[in-house]
């Protein structure tokens, strides 16, 4: 069904073997991305983010890593495990992927310039200074002020957020034709998010490719998104449209997300609904649904078997890993799951 | 309403060597009421923690003053004036996991500010410490283990309950959930809510995160390169912000809505902050704002009531 689109993920399942066992990061999860388009993946911390899109880029580190089973087809083409197609290193030249710490994916031992000349030269045959010059006009692009001078600096002599638009101008040198993002503002300020924000959505615009953006800031998804992929213990266990996953959220564990953030109305006067405990562990994944232990619906079946997709509508790609989603489940209002309390 | 914490024309400088100095804090004027939250927003470097840490005496003031009640604090302090001031006022640090020392366990960490600033006996304390673990939401048998095996939210927790296991007055708390994720940070601010209410806490709540800082506070100060730029109660200055910086930062402030997110117009400001070494002549925003006048490159807007309402402050010529 996803096969023919630009990136699809299918049945990924990674693993780190470590001193206190075998984490088992991602299991079984399944995405894809169109020309154009932007996926974005949230959840909480630790719940397999990272780990998904460093397995498409061939990121994982094996050992301790393992990638048990899975693909990733860019344009029908299985690059997982093997990022090299045709001779060719897809990374950096197809898929860009831009990191949430700048400063450990830059080489604080050459100029910003020659870094991103670097790919150039390597992926599109330019010469050094054809690649220089092609740098200068990227940090023009991403709004990096006086780029020529700029490209002489070293990235100990960038504030944060030109880092971090240094990094965008690398990610997108080769035109890659998915650009992964993985938590790119988080450690910014909103005032610095807001500008590579638009920088992405630009470059969407004009070069119409495909993002993967990952982040756990529901505004920065509103904003953002197309798609919305809610990832839970290793799984995805909503996804949808933004308007489908936000309006008409199917899962649980998204409703205690939103029930969790305030919300900008001044005339709603209401308590912050926190979700009670914390993610399983890992090493010992729940044998039926990861959120069940926090989950206010949980049912008997919940504890035993892992939910499969439910699809919301005939009409749409919107599922929900949820049991109160099987068609004879008694009906269970997910609305009131997490009611707002209103304070006297 | 009865001022707790009077802060008049604090300013903290940072000798850097070379004759260059950083302006941390510069002139900076608040009052903070008994029962109160003030939030304090702004962007990285705008000096946040550093006024929070000069109240509380962390760091000597370079001058001005801060009043606690009618008390002046001192403004270089002494090991004396730590063990007299503790038990009133505390701090929550922004770094959970920085901020608690990784060879002390729970108890120590917890029952230090006991040991140091009261005569409580060790049964006493490992009572409190019990005590305070539980109302952080932890379990008492938490006590003999370290940092290392709490998550980011549950050592949070730990520094909330160090902070308040003295039963401060008044209680500075840095970026208390910058580190947590947002079902967690719920969990953290709800503590702080009923625990304010339990004691009576008054709390300046440093954060970057403006939702929840209106959500949290009710007053709301906005600071620039060791300024503050506006004040007043926190739904007018985050609904209707006068000065151009606060417009910027809830303009940039993305909502979980989709549909509101469609409809705003991209804002997206020029520039970056100045370095706080060589400070502008004039407004501090100036170089960045879009409603830059003349008169802005000269002088320097002094915070003055809005419109004659004395809640509501701003220093901008806009609105002169
Ligand atoms: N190199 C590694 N060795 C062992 N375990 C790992 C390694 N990398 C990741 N993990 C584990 O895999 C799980 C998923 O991690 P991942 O980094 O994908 O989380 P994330 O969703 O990106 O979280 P965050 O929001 O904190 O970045 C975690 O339990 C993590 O501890
Ligand atoms: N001990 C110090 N010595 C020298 N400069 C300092 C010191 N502490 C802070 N500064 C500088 O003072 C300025 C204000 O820093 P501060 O940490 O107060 O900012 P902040 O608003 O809390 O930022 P953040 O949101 O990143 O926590 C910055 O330029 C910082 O580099
Ligand atoms: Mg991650
Ligand atoms: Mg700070």
């Amino acid at each position: 069904m996803s096969s023919d689109k630009l990136l699809s993920v299918e049945n990924l399942a990674v693993e780190f073997d470590t001193y206190g066992g075998t984490v088992q990061a991602v299991r079984d999860v399944s995405f894809a991305v169109d020309a154009g388009e932007t996926l974005a993946v949230v959840g909480e911390s630790g719940c397999g983010k990272s780990v998904t899109v460093q397995s498409v880029m061939g990121l994982i580190p094996m050992p301790p890593g393992r990638i048990t089973s899975g693909t990733a087809k860019l344009r029908g083409r299985n690059i997982l495990g093997n990022p090299i197609v045709g001779g060719e290193d897809i990374r950096g030249a197809e898929i860009g992927m831009i990191f949430q710490d700048p400063m450990t994916s830059l080489n604080p031992t050459m100029n910003i310039g020659d870094q991103i000349a670097e790919t150039l030269e390597v992926h599109r045959g330019f010469t050094a200074k054809q690649a220089f010059n092609r740098a200068v006009e990227l940090l023009e692009m991403v709004r990096i002020p006086e780029a020529a001078k700029r490209a002489k600096q070293y990235p100990f002599e960038f504030s944060g957020g030109m880092l971090q638009r240094a990094m965008i101008a690398t990610a997108i040198a080769c035109e890659p034709a998915v650009l992964i993002a993985d938590e790119p503002t988080t450690a910014l300020d909103v005032t610095i998010q807001a500008q590579i924000l638009d920088l992405m959505n630009d470059l969407k615009r004009d070069t119409n490719m495909a993002i993967i953006l990952i982040t756990h800031d529901l505004g920065v998804v509103a904003r953002m998104a197309d798609e919305v992929a809610v990832m839970y213990a290793g799984q995805i266990v909503e996804k949808g449209a933004v308007d489908d996953v936000f309006y008409r959220s199917a899962h649980p564990y998204t409703l205690g997300l939103r029930a969790a953030m305030p919300v900008n109305d001044r005339e709603a006067e209401h308590r912050l609904t926190p979700i009670d405990g914390s993610p399983p562990d890992l090493f010992h994944p729940p044998k039926g649904c990861g959120y069940c232990a926090r989950c206010p619906a949980a049912m008997k079946v919940c504890n035993d078997v892992v939910p499969p997709e439910f699809a919301m509508s005939d009409t749409t790609d919107h599922f929900s890993r949820c049991f109160l989603q099987h068609p004879e489940s008694s009906a269970v209002r997910l609305d009131g799951l997490y009611r707002k309390e209103v304070s006297a | 309403m009865t001022p707790l914490v009077s802060i008049e024309h604090l300013v903290k400088y940072f000798d850097i060597g070379r004759d260059q100095r950083v302006h941390a804090v510069d002139d900076v004027s608040l009052t903070i009421y008994e029962g109160e939250i003030v939030g304090l927003v702004g962007e990285s470097g705008s000096g946040k923690s550093t006024l929070g840490k000069t109240i509380l005496g962390l760091h000597d003031k370079t001058s001005g003053t801060v009043k606690y009640g009618d008390e002046a604090l001192p403004q270089h302090y002494r090991a004396a004036d730590f063990q007299k001031y503790a038990a009133r006022m505390q701090m929550i640090f922004q770094d959970p996991y920085s901020s608690l020392n990784p060879r002390m366990t729970v108890a120590e960490i917890i029952g230090e500010g006991l040991r140091l600033h009261s005569n409580a006996n060790s049964t006493e304390i490992r009572e409190r410490v019990a005590e305070w673990l539980r109302r952080v939401g932890l379990q008492p048998d938490h006590m003999s283990r370290y940092p290392h095996e709490f998550s980011g939210g549950q050592r949070q927790r730990i520094g909330i309950a160090r902070a308040l296991i003295l039963e401060p007055e008044f209680v500075v708390c840095d970026e208390p959930i910058s580190a947590l994720d947002v079902s967690v940070q719920a969990q953290v601010v709800n503590l702080l809510d009923s625990i304010k209410k339990e004691l009576g806490l008054t709390l300046l709540f440093i954060a970057h995160d403006l939702s929840m800082v209106r959500y949290v506070s009710d007053r709301m100060a906005v600071m620039y390169l060791g300024s503050l730029v506006e004040v007043g109660p926190a739904n007018p200055v985050f609904f209707e912000p006068a000065h151009p910086y606060t417009q910027i930062l809830t303009s940039s402030n993305p909502e979980p809505d989709p549909e509101s997110e469609r409809h705003r117009a991209s804002t997206s400001i020029t520039g970056e902050i100045p370095s706080p070494v060589n400070i502008p002549a004039g407004c501090r925003f100036a170089d960045r704002c879009p409603k830059v006048m003349p008169q802005c490159r000269q002088e320097t807007p002094k915070l003055k009531p809005l419109n004659g309402d004395a809640d509501r402050q701003v220093a901008c010529f806009l609105y002169d």
